[in-house]
């Protein structure tokens, strides 16, 4: 989120698309209703379903799964087209000015550059026209015809409403009140926030789903304001932090990058990842990158990293490729992986496309989970009927199940969606034997130690050389001293860092993850803290645990005044230019020793200082968003360009084409979603949830029902390409079937939370149908949107 | 207090009880036994481990925090300071103690060995050394120093880790820093999922 649960209250439209937080995020969603009931606020829903958020809203709006992104961009037209734009906003602080590169081209749903064979663009042409100094080229008329403004409002042209609903299936008149409504916020004393979830990442363009919205949100000049911003409801209680610390194959903590085959060096790789300033006298947050990443070194490497050996550098492993999770199983089920550690995540269950999971963990020589649970996914070689079909005695994987300890029975901090670092106390001992993960990964590292000490090996430096001498106990690193080490030390004098504005590049200095500075200072624990008092009434609490960075609440608050310095509403003040100073009531977004016109740069983590309409290279698919079909299409076209139907970036690993069903065999879009009473595979161990809700279901709508002829609570099955699975009918009118490009689209619901090894009735889970496919960018599985067939069957 | 005003004290305290007998209890008092089991308990802040709104909890245990007293958790609830829930807890956070206590958690190390259909219960230090060894086995075989031009790589492609989002921080750069020490590119969370 850049802003943070409480601050929605401060909005005047709140709208929920992409995500159902009345449903999955129940108590963040009583800022929504605090919104409506004190700030006169609207609530707009659009989802393909009428969920528990949109039984709520003012207005409620269906769409097919998979189409947001012609929703939004339509949506970006009528604001342009009605002139519902903040548009001083807009100047001053968009790239909507800046010029872009002449052989920046886009036709029939392709942009420049791309390469049919490996399904990957050249990207040179997204980028801006640079001067002599290497700055980029502005046009303040907004009159040259490759103008990021120009070029937008001709790419998003083609989306009239007509148009979008033909794609989307949303009715023309819903389309216009949403419209109307989100339009209402372009004025200045006006904000909407938007709130997305899994219903926006499961698309094999969430991204750029996401970068749609973002688009509104620069247009009507809500991003960096009190109610305002862009705000992902994330789904762990610590996937923020998980996140944080970089644990994805391509990150280091703090959102620094692990290398690859090109930075050959530590000099390159800085190169690479210091960017320049493309206009003049900007902040350019990241020029600061070789003190972050040097002083993580020193606290991954302690005192063998020197200047000698460039800090270590050549001890971290470089990637060739991304292997996510994906590319992994896929790796597994080749035969070309023999270890895996699964840590608190029950992969079969939520990896997809489970049978071939389940065939790729076959194929693992060993296999260690770690989890509080008994998970489908520890058991994975025994036979459980219809549901895990396999021969025990075929399976050659050795499996280590460890417990773990859960959140009551450790110390730590994590972090929810508003980036708010909370600490918390154990409360009581672990059962059995448990042990907390970093106290078994010790475990296991120091026995590494052993061994390569004994029988040498490969490569023993790093296993010797990584920090884990500064711990009391390096066979158990405590919460707290690991939590200082995350923060950061002056290494001359030994002292907690206040702010990573203190990072040096010269090995003086030691920090896990720059964000985090801050966090446990000379002071103490600025996470436990625990004053909750608003003094300014409008949801800041600067005294309750710590806001990473900076413990700022508002993400990008300069946006928040005008280049003066004024608050473009004083109702909304988050800071403010007087007497030539900064005040406010959270900690400015830029350097608050620099007066209002130095300073009017407030997106300071991107080399130009502004918002981008235009997103240069970031993305795979290009630097606008773009509709296109899921992989698998219920309409098996695309009105906008039938030769390029659905995202041409994505990836498609070897023999996975194969696994994609088509409209005629498989005629029903199947969307995944998440129960009130339910979390994901955790709580079909608790009773009570496992009371309350016993099974999973397939929701459908009365008229497939009655085609079908099912009725309520029938068995049915339901089918991919990939596998069938036998379940309830639960038949709703939350669900209606959608006119689409000239016919009728009927859209299946699945809750996720099947499991058969828990307190809930036996159930399948729903990855048997599930397609691996994933976003281009981020590989985020297309959960929301794939093909089924369904049928009426015989129970078990 | 001299024998008429013993007399007359003790029949207030007759009329007392018999209201209390009537059930016409003040609700202060009808609230006190509850009140009274909370403040033997020990009382632990915490924050719910299941969406990232990062709800404020208070959770109750016995233990007297002796020496030979077991501290049991019997009882979670929302904490009415925090900003965010401001006491309130959802179905799923209401229910977190089922969660806790579930008769589903794991106990002891365990190995199911190859081609075999049970668990075996084994010893933390058997754990770790058949772990370790496996790993240097499969690191040792397969680790990548140069790739084909010749540049230092030092990856480990062969292994690879799904890390919790459940954890807290310090025990994710714990993961961070045992996962790259070791080579470990294919490292991910659920964060994609």
């Amino acid at each position: 989120m850049t802003n943070h649960w409480i601050d929605i209250k401060n909005a005047n439209v709140v709208v929920i698309m992409g995500g159902n937080a009345a449903e999955a995020h129940p108590v963040g969603f009583g800022w929504v209703t605090e919104a409506m009931e004190h700030n006169n606020a609207k609530l707009v829903v659009v989802d393909p379903r009428f969920n528990r958020s949109a039984a709520l809203a003012d207005c409620y709006a269906p769409l097919r799964s998979g189409t947001d992104i012609a929703f939004l961009l339509g949506l970006c037209r009528y604001l342009i087209e009605t002139k519902q734009v903040n548009y001083e906003y807009v100047k001053a602080y968009t790239n909507a000015s800046y010029i872009i590169r002449e052989d920046f081209e886009f036709n029939e749903g392709l942009f420049s550059g791309f390469d049919d064979k490996s399904r990957t663009y050249d990207k040179d042409s997204w980028y801006y026209e640079l001067d002599e100094d290497g700055y980029a080229k502005v046009d303040e008329t907004y009159e040259h015809p490759r103008c990021v403004w120009n070029l937008l409002k001709h790419h998003v042209d083609r989306y009239d409403f007509e148009t979008v609903s033909n794609i989307t299936g949303t009715p023309v008149e819903d389309y216009e009140k949403v419209c109307a409504l989100i339009g209402s916020t372009h004025v200045h004393d006006k904000a909407a926030t938007f709130m997305y979830a899994l219903g926006w990442t499961h698309h094999t363009k969430g991204a750029q789903n996401i970068r749609s919205m973002a688009l509104v949100q620069l247009l009507l000049g809500n991003i960096g304001v009190l109610g305002g911003g862009v705000n992902a409801l994330r789904g762990h209680s610590n996937v923020q932090g998980a996140t944080d610390m970089g644990l994805l194959c391509q990150n280091l903590p703090g959102y620094l990058k692990l290398p690859n085959d090109n930075d050959t060096d530590l000099s390159t790789y800085l190169e690479n990842y210091t960017p320049k300033a493309l206009r003049p006298g900007q902040t350019n947050y990241w020029s600061n990158y070789p003190k972050f990443f040097i002083s993580q070194m020193k606290s991954f490497w302690g005192e063998n990293a020197t200047a000698a050996n460039n800090f270590g550098y050549d001890w971290l492993p470089k990637w060739d490729l991304q292997y996510d999770y994906t590319k992994h199983i896929d790796m597994m089920y080749k035969g070309q992986v023999n270890g895996y550690f699964v840590q608190g995540v029950n992969a079969i269950n939520s990896m997809p496309n489970r049978n071939k999971t389940l065939a790729a963990l076959c194929k693992l020589k060993y296999l260690v989970v770690m989890d509080p649970l008994a998970t489908e996914t520890s058991v994975f070689w025994q036979k459980a009927g219809e549901f895990n079909d396999v021969q025990p005695s075929e399976i050659q994987t050795e499996v280590f199940r460890l417990p773990t300890t859960l959140f009551a029975e450790e110390e730590g901090c994590i972090v929810n969606s508003g980036r708010w670092m909370q600490w918390h106390w154990k409360g009581a001992n672990p059962p059995g034997e448990s042990k907390p993960d970093a106290e078994i990964l010790s475990g296991i590292l120091m026995k590494l130690r052993e061994l390569y000490k004994a029988e040498g090996g490969v490569l023993p430096e790093p296993i010797e050389a990584v920090n884990w001498a500064g711990y009391h106990n390096p066979h158990f690193p405590h919460g707290e001293e690991v939590a200082k080490e995350l923060n950061g030390i002056d290494l001359k004098t030994g002292k907690q860092l206040d702010s990573f504005s203190q990072l040096k590049d010269d090995g003086s200095t030691s920090c896990g993850c720059w964000i985090y500075s801050g966090s446990w200072t000379e002071d103490g624990n600025m996470m436990a803290r625990r004053d909750n008092s608003d003094t300014s009434g409008k949801g800041i609490t600067p005294g309750w645990a710590f806001s990473w960075p900076q413990n700022r609440r508002v993400l990008y608050n300069r946006a928040s005044c005008d280049v003066n310095g004024k608050p473009w509403d004083p109702k909304r003040m988050i800071l403010e230019w007087n007497h030539g100073k900064w005040h406010g009531i959270d900690v400015g977004d830029f350097n608050m020793t620099l007066p209002p016109k130095e300073s009017a740069h407030p997106f300071i983590m991107q080399p130009e200082g502004v918002g981008r309409f235009f997103s240069l290279k970031m993305l795979a698919e290009g630097p606008f968003p773009e509709h296109y079909e899921p992989m698998e299409s219920p309409i098996g076209t695309n009105p906008l360009h039938p030769n390029v139907v659905s995202n041409p970036a994505v990836r498609l690993l070897e023999g996975v084409e194969e696994t994609l069903g088509s409209h005629t065999e498989f005629p029903y879009v199947c969307t995944t979603y998440s129960l009130t009473e339910h979390f994901n595979f955790w709580t079909i161990h608790c009773r009570l949830a496992a009371i309350s809700m016993p099974e999973t279901f397939v929701e459908l709508d009365e008229i497939l029902a009655a085609k079908k002829g099912i009725a309520n609570g029938d068995w049915v099955k339901v089918s991919s390409k990939r596998g069938s699975l036998l379940t309830k009918a639960l038949v709703t009118k939350r669900l209606q079937p959608l006119k689409v490009h000239g016919q009728m689209v009927h859209t299946v619901g699945l809750p996720r939370h099947g499991g058969h090894n828990a307190l809930t009735r036996r159930s399948y889970s729903c990855n048997v149908l599930t397609t691996e496919v994933g976003d281009a960018n981020t590989q985020v599985p297309e959960f929301k949107a794939f093909l089924v067939d369904i049928a009426k069957a015989e129970g078990v | 207090m001299d024998r008429r005003q013993f007399f007359k004290l003790c029949a207030c305290g007759a009329t007392t009880s018999a209201i209390s007998a009537l059930g016409l209890m003040p609700g202060t008092a009808m609230a006190a036994p509850r009140e009274y089991k909370l403040l033997k308990a020990k009382e632990t802040r915490n924050n719910c481990c299941y969406c990232s709104v990062g709800c404020g909890l208070l959770m109750y245990s016995y233990g007297s925090n002796g020496k030979n007293a077991e501290k049991a958790i019997f009882h979670i609830e929302g904490d009415a300071d925090h900003p965010v829930n401001r006491g309130a807890l959802c179905p799923k956070g209401a229910g977190l103690v089922d969660y806790v206590n579930s008769p589903n958690r794991n106990h002891f190390p365990e190995v199911r060995e190859p081609g075999t259909n049970e668990w075996k219960r084994i010893s933390w230090n058997e754990a770790f050394s058949r772990i370790a060894r496996l790993m240097k086995d499969d690191r040792d075989e397969n680790f990548i120093e140069k790739n084909s031009d010749g540049t230092t790589v030092n990856r480990w492609l062969s292994t690879g880790m799904m890390t919790s989002s459940a954890q807290p921080n310090e025990g994710g750069f714990i993961t961070h820093k045992f996962a790259r020490s070791l080579g470990l590119v294919a490292i991910d969370t659920i964060a994609r999922n």
